[in-house]
């Protein structure tokens, strides 16, 4: 009675939905009270808040009644936060229930205790966990164990002192498997978030244990083992040979997760034994990956994106499988994008007709996105397979033919590359001119003008071709512009006596009434080029110099990252093709990591390279605006504190069109592995995407990619305006500096 | 690891929310409706947002979300969503909104106890439910301390799919060898992609704690000189007669997988396939197999599409199989385009009939006996449509199910049960083979 008076004196509400649950909570009978805690929790789920109920709730903890127990342990881990005072109230009950016969019941006392964040339980929880650690029950001793490591993520300093760390690695020899498990768990919880403790230190003793539980504990307990053996650094190649020995056998388990596990530990130990032995577990994995195929699309999906980082490493693992790739009508976009690029990635002379048959068949579907990824495949097949070329590129011409406006479009893109490598199929520019009323894209538009520059002294109407489009030109996009000026100029240097006027109208269009600076710009420099008269074929020799062939138009990540990938084999990094800084920030710190390595790499330039310093400056210059927008996005706020280093990476550049999403993050991590034509493969090191993290904004983005390349950093400032023109697709970094060296000018 | 489970309505109501971490807070609830719920182009399952990222698996009518904070792993979050519904089938029949909303206490329960701290702990669904069950009834014997020491026993051990005092007066054990035969045929009629799923499914009624070993006519095993399956073994009951053994090739089997029973060692090194069952019913076995697939119907379609008015179709099946077998529930889906106003249908058997909303002419053969060969015409009558946009053409697909045939003609050869007490027990077989995709493009 005393109660009901302080409780007036707050004067609760004496109606509503919160009255109801707590006279319910307080009720005489046990089923009214066990309902209402339900009901407590259906509103806790909903969203609403019932923390005031907490003291009511909290009288209920005493109970024979298991579920009610349980229902009671779940609304105090949600609202101990709130009540930090008041949990002090429920440890005798949990103290008690830790020493209960039942050994559920210990078990679950441990558990809750460790979810419960307040300093005081943390205080009352050493003398359990001792007890529960060196528990009887095995299922008891598991959830001791994860215990540890929800004690060590509280209390750091307490953990250590009480030794409870060596109390788990005692217990990887349990001769439980289970409890084994959940002790690696554990410990590689902690290793990783604070690696000074030297958790988990394997040793040839903890590894025969581990290698012992694998084949008898569950399989979420074999992930955990077969990554924490991936990580493992064999002491010698016989470790090696026995890891992969005693591991590849886990390849037939039924869980994908199992299986991938499996395979990330036989590929990294591999590297140690001998090559006849690793060939044999590469074909043993190769199954095992088709299966993966074939299971759920979100399953499938991870899956694809790790083979496809282990076809990067191994390209010939899966040559024989192209069939399993085929994409079903009915799997989901992003399965299908990754199938492409997988088909591209293994096809080799012996399947090329096969893949040819298949992409045509994509290219004629509906899906425009995917029908452009298919054309876009037919091209990096033939510039991957030189017998092929001739056969991709007649499929090309039967697509053009189809008169699919979209499929022309991408079809011309595609020829244009195809070119670049194979200069002799001019035979099909007419057909290809034929459609130039179709084109209504800049990217098409520029990729048949570029044709048509390249090769004006063969076309016999390439001065009508070229007036047509001087006549609008102010009505192109800038990269259209651009390849104007520049197949202008190149018609001029090789017929001069055909483009006399149109190089003078196409110049004073570009110079007078343009107000683009980059197309302004590059037109200046060819006129002061072609004014140029000590020299006449200086300008020849830029304008029409020889061009290096590009090798593939297949984006491959660069080795360094690669390795570092395929040690992230089936994590979200593995499906990102990002390493995990770039996503993943704990809290303040992460953001705080990220940008201090960010300053750190621009002090580290300005040393050793002024110029770059002052590109990177401009950068950094950016980068309160470009957090500005961070903190828009972050109005939905995920982390505010959190700094979202991947969300900061904004909407695509131009290039990009959209395509990067499909990766994995439809809205804002951007991956540079599927097919884009993003400027992302040519960074080569990392501090390009740390800085680009910060500018988002186009304009900056080739200046921080010019930072990496110290050797051509002026012309690499220009690398924004050339890319729009000339390599669409990149070639590969080293290469597209070259290139464009020569073809700026 | 996880840091939470949250389940949602199509609407984006938020039926359950479990966190596991406390970095797990309710406001991710309405990031993740705003973000992937209503958000129409939302393509990827997986979405990172600042440092969060939601991996989500949609299911009947809910999407099921697990929140990570960290570089978790991709695979796992997803094979143990999976896993997630598979428990909430079979503790409910079916795991959609009017379940998860009617249970809501179960489902908080099971998750305390599959997850432990994020990390996926037992999920055997035989195990959960000796101690986790629907009605409260049950909760009288896991308080008496005795059988909740044996469960949890059971929980934690190496067998842990398994009690220890099973008994059946009679024992029996039933395996059913079902393969999903997967065809994508061109329009040419060139095979371009064939291959068989399949799985083996066991109902093990054994006692006490019996050991298995399990026979197939897997190419490898035979071509090794085979010593552990001579052929006058001790099968009893209907596990491959003489006659079938004798009459059998062997198969190629790609790829295979096992239940966790199976010790994959034995396997690995001299392809045995040896286990302890769990009691009742489970997947011993998934494998894969490419070569030499027999696709028990041969369909024929010619599509010819008339102006921009009329579509015509004759589309012929053949049974492929022996005379003595018939396949049952035979539906051909035949794709017809968007703008189909009418169609007309004659048929030598079963029935078709025009589905609107599936842009489909569906046509039922209730029963389809070997050898035999029917014919369907057609013609869809299109409406104009003010911009001509060309038809996708979608393929021509298949279901059926058919009894005591094996598209990869894979065969049981033995199944041997040795357990202590030396019991006699009782093995059937049965093969079934049903249309994974099948499907033929024109």
């Amino acid at each position: 009675m005393a109660m009901n008076k302080i409780r007036g004196a707050f004067a609760v509400p004496r109606k509503g939905e919160t009255f109801e649950l707590r006279a319910g909570l307080v009720s005489q009978y046990a089923y009214e009270r066990k309902e209402s805690i339900q009901r407590t929790i259906m509103a806790m789920t909903l969203g609403k808040d019932v923390s005031a109920l907490f003291p009511d709730v909290l009288k209920n903890i005493a109970t024979s009644d298991l579920e009610q127990k349980k229902l009671v342990y779940l609304y105090l881990m949600n609202y101990a936060k709130s009540h930090p005072d008041l949990c002090i109230l429920a440890v005798n009950t949990f103290v008690q229930d830790s020493e209960d016969p039942n050994p559920l019941i210990r078990a679950l006392a441990i558990r809750t205790m460790g979810c419960i964040r307040v300093d005081k339980m943390v205080d009352y929880m050493e003398d359990p966990l001792r007890k529960t650690l060196r528990d009887e029950s095995p299922y008891v001793r598991k959830t001791a164990a994860i215990c540890v490591a929800k004690l060590f993520d509280l209390n750091p300093a307490m953990c250590l002192e009480n030794g409870f760390l060596e109390m788990l690695q005692e217990m990887i020899g349990d001769p439980n498997p289970m409890v084994v498990a959940n002790s690696v768990t554990a410990l590689s919880e902690i290793q990783h978030t604070a690696p000074e403790t030297k958790a988990l230190q394997v040793t040839p003793n903890t590894l025969r244990k581990m290698l012992m539980a694998l084949n008898e504990c569950t399989e979420w307990g074999r992930v955990t083992i077969l990554s924490t053996l991936a990580e493992y650094r064999a002491a010698d190649v016989k470790e090696s040979e026995h890891i992969c020995e005693r591991v590849a056998p886990q390849f037939q388990h039924v869980n994908a997760s199992v299986v991938l596990a499996a395979v990330k530990a036989v590929f990294l130990h591999m590297k140690f034994v001998g090559p006849e032995l690793a060939k044999t577990y590469l074909k043993k994995m190769a199954p095992p990956l088709v299966t993966l195929v074939s299971s759920a699309p979100e399953v499938q999906y991870v899956a694809l994106r790790n083979i496809d980082l282990l076809l990067q490493k191994q390209p010939d693992i899966l040559t024989k499988e192209l069939r399993v790739f085929f994409c079903k009508y009915n799997d989901p976009p992003y399965v299908k994008f990754q199938k492409l690029e997988i088909m591209v990635r293994i096809a080799n002379d012996r399947n090329v007709d096969q893949l040819l048959a298949e992409l045509k068949e994509y290219a004629l579907e509906v899906d425009m996105d995917f029908v452009r990824r298919a054309v876009r495949a037919i091209g990096q097949v033939a510039i991957k397979i030189e017998g092929a070329s001739e056969r991709c590129v007649n499929t090309l011409l039967d697509l053009i033919n189809t008169k699919v406006n979209y499929v022309v479009q991408e079809a011309i893109v595609v020829i244009k590359d195809i070119f670049r490598k194979y200069p002799g199929y001019e035979g099909i520019i007419p057909t290809l001119c034929q459609c130039i009323d179709e084109l209504d894209e800049p990217n098409a538009r520029a990729a048949l003008i570029w044709i048509v520059g390249e090769y004006a002294e063969k076309i016999v109407n390439a001065g009508d071709i070229l007036g047509g489009f001087v006549d609008g030109f102010n009505e192109e996009f800038s990269q259209t512009q651009l390849q104007i000026l520049t197949a202008v100029v190149k018609l001029f240097l090789k017929r001069p006596e055909k483009a006399q006027g149109l190089v003078q109208r196409v110049l004073q269009a570009a110079t007078a009434e343009n107000d683009n600076p980059d197309v302004r710009d590059r037109a200046y420099i060819y006129w002061r080029l072609l004014s140029n008269t000590s020299d006449q074929n200086a300008t020849k020799k830029i304008v029409l110099s020889e061009k290096p062939p590009i090798v593939t138009t297949i984006s491959t990540l660069p080795p360094a990252l690669l390795d570092r990938l395929l040690q992230e084999l089936s994590t979200l990094s593995s499906v990102y093709h990002k390493p995990p800084e770039q996503f993943v920030g704990q809290g303040r710190f992460g953001a705080d990591a990220v940008q201090r390595a960010a300053i750190e790499e621009q002090l580290q330039n300005a040393r050793e390279n002024p110029l770059a310093a002052a590109a990177a400056a401009a950068v950094s210059g950016s980068a309160p605006s470009a957090q500005a927008q961070n903190h828009v996005e972050n109005l939905l706020d995920i982390d505010f504190d959190g700094g979202a280093p991947a969300s900061a990476q904004k909407e695509p550049t131009a290039g990009m069109s959209g395509l990067e999403g499909l990766a994995g993050t439809p809205v804002r991590v951007q991956s540079p592995a599927v097919g884009s034509s993003s400027p992302a493969p040519q960074a080569s090191n990392n501090l390009d995407d740390l800085l680009g993290v910060f500018g988002d904004s186009g304009a900056t983005q080739p200046s921080s990619s010019g930072v990496n390349a110290a050797s051509g950093d002026l012309i690499n400032g220009f690398d924004g305006l050339d890319l729009s023109s000339h390599s669409a697709p990149p070639a590969n970094s080293q290469q597209k500096t070259n290139e464009d060296i020569m073809s700026l000018f | 690891m996880l840091s939470g489970i949250l389940v949602f309505n199509q609407k984006g109501e938020n039926l359950i929310f479990r966190a596991f971490r406390s970095d797990c807070r309710p406001r991710l609830a309405d990031i993740f409706r705003i973000q992937v719920i209503s958000n129409p182009q939302v393509r990827s399952p997986i979405l990172t947002l600042g440092s969060t990222t939601f991996s989500h698996v949609k299911h009947e009518n809910i999407y099921i979300v697990a929140v990570t904070k960290s570089n978790a792993n991709a695979a796992l979050v997803f094979e143990f969503l999976y896993r997630l519904i598979l428990l909430g089938k079979s503790y409910f029949g079916k795991f959609d909104e009017e379940a998860v909303k009617n249970n809501f206490v179960l489902i908080y329960e099971l998750l305390d106890e599959i997850l432990d701290f994020g990390y996926p702990q037992n999920t055997e669904t035989d195990t959960l439910k000796m101690y986790i069950t629907t009605e409260g009834v049950k909760s009288a014997i896991v308080n008496s301390a005795t059988d909740s020491s044996r469960i949890t026993q059971q929980a934690t051990g190496a067998l842990s799919w398994r009690r220890a005092d099973v008994k059946y007066r009679k024992n029996e054990a039933f395996v059913d060898v079902i393969e999903d035969v997967n065809l994508l045929m061109s329009a040419t009629g060139t095979v371009l992609r064939a291959d068989v799923n399949g799985q083996i499914v066991m109902r093990a009624y054994l006692s006490g704690t019996p050991e298995c070993k399990f026979g197939l006519n897997d190419r490898l095993l035979l071509d090794t000189g085979d010593a552990s399956g001579p052929s006058s073994g001790r099968n009893g009951g209907g596990a491959g007669n003489g006659k079938t053994r004798a009459a059998a090739g062997s198969v190629t089997l790609e790829d295979c997988q096992f239940h966790q029973c199976v010790k994959l060692g034995r396997f690995d090194a001299d392809r045995i396939i040896s286990f302890v069952p769990p009691d009742g019913e489970f997947e011993l076995m998934r494998y894969r197999a490419t070569e030499n697939v027999n696709l028990p119907f041969k369909v024929h379609p010619i599509v010819r599409e008339i102006g921009t008015t009329k579509v015509e179709y004759s589309v012929a099946i053949k049974a492929n199989y022996s005379t003595k077998l018939f396949a049952t529930n035979v539906v051909i889906r035949i794709p017809t385009p968007l703008n189909t106003a009418k169609t007309t249908e004659r048929t030598s058997q079963g029935r078709a009939k025009y589905e609107p909303e599936q842009n489909n002419i569906v046509w039922k053969i209730p029963r389809f006996s070997g050898q035999s060969e029917y014919v369907l015409n057609a013609e869809a009558t299109l409406t104009t449509m003010t911009h001509q946009k060309a038809w996708s053409r979608p393929p021509l697909s298949l279901s059926f199910s058919l009894l005591m045939f094996t598209s990869s003609g894979l065969l049981v050869r033995y199944l041997k049960v040795f357990e202590k007490s030396n019991y006699s027990s009782v093995k059937w077989v049965r093969y079934m083979t049903r249309a994974g995709s099948y499907e033929i493009r024109f």
